[in-house]
């Protein structure tokens, strides 16, 4: 058996060895194309407007850190950036509190209609409707909510309901209800039920939802294109826009500005990676 | 006693009340504004506005080329996704997918584009893809291939590919890791029995893989489409729709007939008519889908 044998092993040992290397190597480039384009926007960032289109080197020798300052403070883009992070946080706060509580009465609570409105709820999950957005428009303006903070964080907040509620109810489903029993032979209103004991038990899947709206918000366009105007209302994404439009040859500034909308992104992304692809794998292998 | 039972339920209202007024303020009353604004000659600011019956819908079927044209420019954009896009992805998974090392690395790097808005990866891609600066044609002269450099994005040819390929590099990780996810649900078992029966990777992946994983294909297919379909911000940030006409797409057309021309009405009638095309793909691919489950 043993020569024949042993040349065997080898040859199927070198067989995989070969085919994971060209594996590496074709993942390898995929990694480089996706890592490429950002890390170019980096390096032109720290270029000046003489040097940007002729030096070409991806590690400058001389970093002008100074144009974040620049971006930061000149461009106005302390202000889109505030703008966003104030967007994110009141849309994601609104759309954990709005849709937990609709989601703990569709799963605990009994009333008329339940399963009706249920369905309604998260039909806009399913039903893709291209051109609503006209429609809001026009109510925004009948509301007197079109250039103010509310008619862009309103909208935004109706837009994370239906994955938030159906994600919510589906995780309260699971949970035990005899926590929730207890508690309310001792006295406890529903409220406080669900405010002390059901809410802080969803906190893993409020967690993935948070992350989902925090992405969404921070990169959203069309609306804050629609309604937002003034410049001291924009986020970023709106800021970035506008500020191209004015100086398009200001390379450098926009990379920088490009590079201060991406960090916060890129922050939460490599910090919360295995639970944002969990989360959308969980919901598509499933569904 | 039923007095009680009343307050209860009412209680139990209050906890849907606000997800109910946000839905029907802003998603159930804008659905139905649509259709009954698509039947009017609106322009968004006056006082009145004229019932016109379906001559909106009229003139968007037989007097409305650029319309259309946004549509197929869409259909481009969607086909290239659905296929070099999502074999990418697939191929991509497939090697991910043999217990490689450093997976996890790929999966993290790959979903980068993803996580990143439109308008960010369009401004970045603008740079690449310049005429007089941009680092392709710099690439291309440095192989030799200076020849073919120009302007990418408002050359009249190469703007609806160029768009393409940056939308397929910002969305192929998301297809991989969906694909993954599912490669990764397939027992193991399966596979090591057949390469006990001597099969090869192609009658793998034919006999087990492929029909296994039918249910992911349609799910990416699907939402591949009706995300392509409605492509806006990699436009914007990039050709605004042209040179000419030639990266037009209906979300861009939409936008410009509702705040360019004015014309609120006729930007409806367009919302309802792509609308429904959308609905239509995405019956027809579940349909194909059920019968394929059923072979």
């Amino acid at each position: 058996m043993t020569a024949a044998g042993a040349m065997e092993v080898n040859y199927d040992r070198v067989r995989k060895m070969t085919v994971s290397f060209f594996s590496h190597c074709f993942l390898a480039i995929v990694s480089v194309t996706c890592l490429f384009p950002l890390w170019w926007a980096f390096a032109s960032s720290l270029k000046t407007q003489q040097t940007v289109f002729k030096d070409l080197s991806l590690f400058p020798k001389e970093p002008h850190w100074e144009n974040y300052y620049f971006a930061w403070a000149k461009a106005d883009f302390s202000l889109y950036f505030l703008n966003s992070l104030f967007y994110t946080v009141t849309v994601v706060v609104g759309v954990l509190l709005v849709a937990s509580m609709a989601a703990y009465a569709f799963s605990r609570l009994e009333f008329p209609g339940k399963n009706v409105i249920f369905i309604l709820l998260i039909s806009t999950m399913m039903i893709p409707i291209p051109g609503s957005f006209i429609a809001l428009y026009v109510l925004l303006n009948k509301l007197h909510l079109v250039d103010t903070r509310l008619g862009y964080i309103l909208p935004q907040i109706n837009g994370g309901l239906a994955l938030g509620i159906f994600l919510l109810k589906t995780f309260f489903d699971d949970l035990p209800k005899e926590l929730e029993d207890s508690a309310r032979i001792d006295g406890c209103g529903r409220f406080r039920v669900y405010w002390h004991i059901a809410l802080p038990l969803a906190r893993p899947a409020l967690a993935v939802l948070a992350i989902f709206n925090i992405l969404a918000v921070w990169n959203e366009y069309l609306l804050a294109m629609l309604v937002l105007s003034k410049k001291s209302l924009m986020p970023l994404q709106r800021g970035l826009m506008v500020f191209q439009g004015a100086h398009i040859t200001q390379y450098p500034l926009l990379m920088a500005g490009i590079v201060i909308t991406i960090l916060p992104v890129l922050a939460v992304y490599l910090m919360l990676q295995k639970h944002i692809i969990k989360g959308i794998t969980a919901g598509a292998v499933k569904g | 006693m039923n007095f009680q039972k009343i307050r209860n339920f009412l209680g139990n209202y209050l906890f849907v009340a606000p997800a109910a007024a946000l839905f029907f303020i802003f998603s159930l009353y804008p659905f139905f504004k649509v259709f009954q604004l698509s039947i009017t000659n609106w322009d968004g600011i006056s006082q009145e506005m004229t019932y016109v019956g379906l001559a909106n819908f009229k003139d968007l079927l037989t007097d409305n080329p650029v319309f259309w044209l946004s549509m197929r420019n869409a259909f481009f954009v969607t086909f290239l996704a659905l296929t070099a896009q999502n074999l990418l992805a697939l191929f991509l998974a497939l090697l991910c997918d043999r217990d490689i090392r450093g997976g996890n690395v790929y999966r993290v790097i790959f979903y980068l584009p993803p996580v990143l808005s439109g308008i960010v990866v369009g401004l970045i891609w603008n740079w690449i893809y310049d005429g007089s600066y941009g680092l392709l044609n710099h690439f291309l002269t440095f192989i030799g291939l200076g020849d073919l450099s120009r302007a990418w994005l408002s050359d009249a040819k190469t703007a609806l590919i160029s768009v393409s390929v940056i939308h397929m590099w910002k969305g192929f990780g998301w297809g991989f890791v969906i694909l993954l996810a599912g490669l990764q649900s397939i027992p193991r078992d399966l596979y090591e029995a057949a390469r006990v029966d001597g099969a090869n990777s192609w009658v793998v992946f034919k006999n087990i893989t492929a029909p296994l994983m039918i249910p992911v294909f349609i799910l990416v297919s699907i939402l591949t489409i009706l995300g392509t379909m409605q492509i806006f911000d990699i436009i914007i940030a990039t050709t605004g729709g042209g040179p000419g006409y030639h990266t037009e797409v209906p979300i861009t057309r939409i936008v410009s007939t509702m705040i360019g021309a004015s014309k609120f009405g006729y930007a409806c009638a367009m919302g309802v008519v792509f609308g429904l095309i959308l609905l239509a793909i995405s019956m027809i691919q579940i349909r194909v889908s059920k019968m394929m489950r059923q072979v």
